[in-house]
């Protein structure tokens, strides 16, 4: 008994003393990335599901293995509760030798997980959320922010239409982080380019029924009235409007429009409608290429700008791996930050030393019925804003490890 | 403009009759629910799901099979009726003599069961479903623009909530129906088929949930979890008006709508609450509810 504790003692220490030597290599022989998102609620059409699906792809385009290992992709949903999300992360990163996660759509969630990944000195690749926090107040050296922020979805849509004459705004907002973050960006740039705010209301998550904010709105006298709000809550808001006529009299402006979303709203309603994203499958050969290997796997539906994202990010980490020659955080987080990226997602994009994946945005139009060739058909491209336009400036971000030096 | 105590008036009534629209999907939704429980003591937590099935039977039957807003009106919730019978006959009648937990936990495990099925087949982000062309536009009133199809809402609902409540109440078939769940026993040496009379009443119970779902489809987002977010709402409704008492349920149902429509104008970031602080006072003051009969 007494040897066989011995033989065993002396197998684990030469097994420590392996896994020393391979430090400078692939952790625990195996690179795994987990993918975390909602897979059942609010937000599972624009991240969830696909996202697993596009981050697969990338590995499967990879080849499977980097350094000689194979890639490992597991997957977990967050409910959208920053403590089912937090929770997950550390067992992942504790236990089952997750690397990187990509994932986390609500901003609550993402925010939670950043916190036990940058402690775990390990990389968080964020393809879906909104809030632009995580590369300035609460940015840390282990986050990539990769499709885009409530910064270039301000400058994007709102601006134009400022410059263009709409001065006075009404707020309907989503009355939680993500609203609030977005109410107050696009409320400076609207005050920034001459434009003043009439009022708004603060709507509880999840209300059915808008018809209440829409009257208030028409009677508050604004040109546009801008939906701070997103999913459901933004489509919901959107068809009331258009019920009670008020598209007639003012503009409606959503801040956050996903194309599931666009595809959810009748024509009739929502034909005209501007925003901005971050990606469009039908763009041009590369975007359609890469789309209809995702449609493929996922009957057919066509992918978010997230599911695109989340593709890219897993990607370009992958080829840092490569390039660093090992999985560790700090070092793979160097190298991602000195490639430049280029994909069919991102165009001229760069990832800056604050984690903002900065790329070229597309100001789209949502197209009316007339104008449609198929149900996927629904964006026209009106224009392609800069990344350093459409981003917040590091400068102004204040985002301290990233100004220091 | 016309203010009192710095208050537009105009601005106001909107914001009554907008409440008044709303309290009528609660009222429906409410008295579904209400008959019930009152008549048969299950508390059904598939109401939600069933009130999205509504809505989703619709939307397929006009993509699917050309039915139009009309003959859904009609055949859906015939169609969810159905549907309910076979989940009573089935389903719950086994466990019938149990305590309300079996029933209640039933109900709650189809009521996922069907939302997750429909999150699969369907997604998240809802489908578009167009309001009907003789009533798409709407009547300019002096406070406000009225879209037609709010307008037929109300008048819809309130006949149906009006002429069920009569049913119940004032007909010989109600009385029946109410003597049946009172004394099962009495009622079937009378020569009366109480089971059929309590699958009867289920199935109706359940398809003004189907009814309600398809009125709504023009105008909210047709997606798999636009039951789960009405249905504690209209629970805390039924609570107020008093478990199982029919007209309570529809009464309170729209006088929620217009107290939630009012904290919109006021306080919007508390109307997601009003309800449930109501319903603590009312649990405070009368236990039984607003019209429910002390036990």
């Amino acid at each position: 008994m007494k040897l066989m504790k011995k033989t065993v003692l002396a197998v684990a220490m030469s097994l420590a003393t392996v896994a020393g030597v391979q430090a400078a290599g692939v952790s625990d022989d195996v690179v795994k990335i987990g993918v975390l998102g909602d897979m059942g609620g609010v937000y599972a059409d624009i991240a969830g599901p696909g996202s697993v699906v596009a981050v697969k792809m990338a590995v499967e385009d990879f080849g499977g293995t980097v350094l000689g290992k194979p890639i490992e992709v597991v997957s977990a949903d967050d409910q959208n509760k920053a403590d089912v999300g937090s929770s997950i992360a550390r067992k992942w990163v504790d236990d089952e030798q997750v690397d990187v996660i990509n994932g986390a759509v609500a901003s609550s969630v993402t925010g939670a997980v950043t916190k036990v990944m940058t402690a775990a000195e390990k990389i968080t690749l964020i393809a879906a959320s909104a809030s632009h926090a995580f590369t300035t107040k609460a940015c840390s050296p282990f986050n990539a922010h990769w499709t885009y922020d409530v910064v270039a979805l301000a400058n994007g849509t709102v601006k134009p239409m400022v410059t263009g004459g709409k001065e006075k705004w009404f707020f309907i907002t989503a009355d939680y982080a993500f609203g609030h973050a977005l109410e107050k960006v696009a409320t400076g740039v609207i005050n920034d380019n001459g434009g003043s705010i009439v009022g708004g209301v603060r709507v509880p998550l999840g209300t059915t029924d808008f018809s209440s904010y829409i009257l208030q709105a028409q009677s508050s006298g604004a040109d546009v009235i801008a939906l701070a709000n997103a999913g459901a809550d933004m489509v919901n808001a959107l068809k009331t409007a258009a019920e009670f006529g008020v598209t007639e009299m003012m503009d409606v402006a959503g801040l956050l429009v996903f194309t599931q979303n666009a595809q959810a709203l009748d024509p009739a309603i929502a034909g005209g409608m501007k925003l901005t994203t971050g990606f469009y499958w039908d763009m041009d050969d590369q975007t359609r290429a890469w789309s209809k290997r995702y449609m493929e796997r996922m009957d057919g539906k066509i992918p978010s700008m997230a599911h695109a994202g989340a593709y890219s990010s897993t990607m370009h980490y992958l080829n840092a791996v490569k390039a660093a020659g090992t999985d560790e955080g700090k070092a793979v987080m160097a190298k991602m930050k000195e490639t430049p990226v280029e994909d069919f997602f991102s165009r001229n994009g760069y990832l800056r030393k604050d984690g903002r994946m900065v790329h070229d945005m597309l100001q789209v139009r949502i197209k009316n019925a007339d104008e449609r060739t198929s149900a996927n058909d629904i964006f026209a491209i009106e224009k392609v804003i800069k990344g350093d336009d459409a981003f917040l400036e590091l400068s102004k971000g204040g985002c301290e490890f990233a100004m220091a030096k | 403009m016309a203010t009192f105590l710095g208050i537009n008036l105009f601005a106001l009534s909107g914001q009554l009759l907008v409440g008044l629209i709303n309290g009528s999907f609660y009222a429906l939704l409410s008295l579904g629910l209400a008959i019930i429980f009152g008549l048969l003591k299950i508390i059904n937590f598939a109401q939600g799901a069933m009130y999205m099935l509504g809505a989703f039977f619709a939307w397929m039957a006009l993509n699917y099979m050309g039915i139009n807003y009309w003959a859904a009106l009609i055949l859906v919730p015939i169609v969810i009726g159905c549907i309910a019978i076979l989940i009573e006959r089935f389903l719950i009648r086994p466990i019938a003599g149990e305590d309300h937990l079996y029933s209640l936990l039933l109900t709650f495990g189809i009521a996922l069961v069907l939302q997750g099925v429909f999150t699969h087949l369907f997604g998240s982000s809802g489908l578009p479903y167009k309001i009907p062309a003789e009533l798409s536009g709407g009547t300019k009133l002096p406070f406000m623009y009225l879209p037609n199809y709010r307008a037929w809402i109300i008048v819809i609902s309130l006949i149906v909530c009006g002429s069920t409540w009569w049913v119940i109440e004032k007909t010989k078939l109600g009385a029946y129906l109410r003597a049946g769940t009172e004394n099962p026993q009495l009622m079937q040496g009378f020569g009366i088929n109480v089971p059929l009379i309590t699958t009867l009443t289920f199935g109706f119970g359940v398809a003004l949930a189907g009814f309600a779902g398809v009125l709504a489809a023009p105008v909210y987002s047709v997606s798999p979890d636009m039951g789960s977010s009405v249905l504690i709402v209209v629970f805390a409704i039924v609570v107020i008006g008093g478990m199982g008492s029919i007209g309570g349920a529809i009464l309170t149902g729209l006088l929620m709508g217009v107290v939630e429509g009012l904290t919109k104008f006021f306080y919007p970031e508390a109307s997601a609450t009003v309800i449930f602080l109501v319903m603590v006072i009312v649990l405070l003051i009368k236990p039984a509810g607003l019209f429910g009969k002390e036990a």
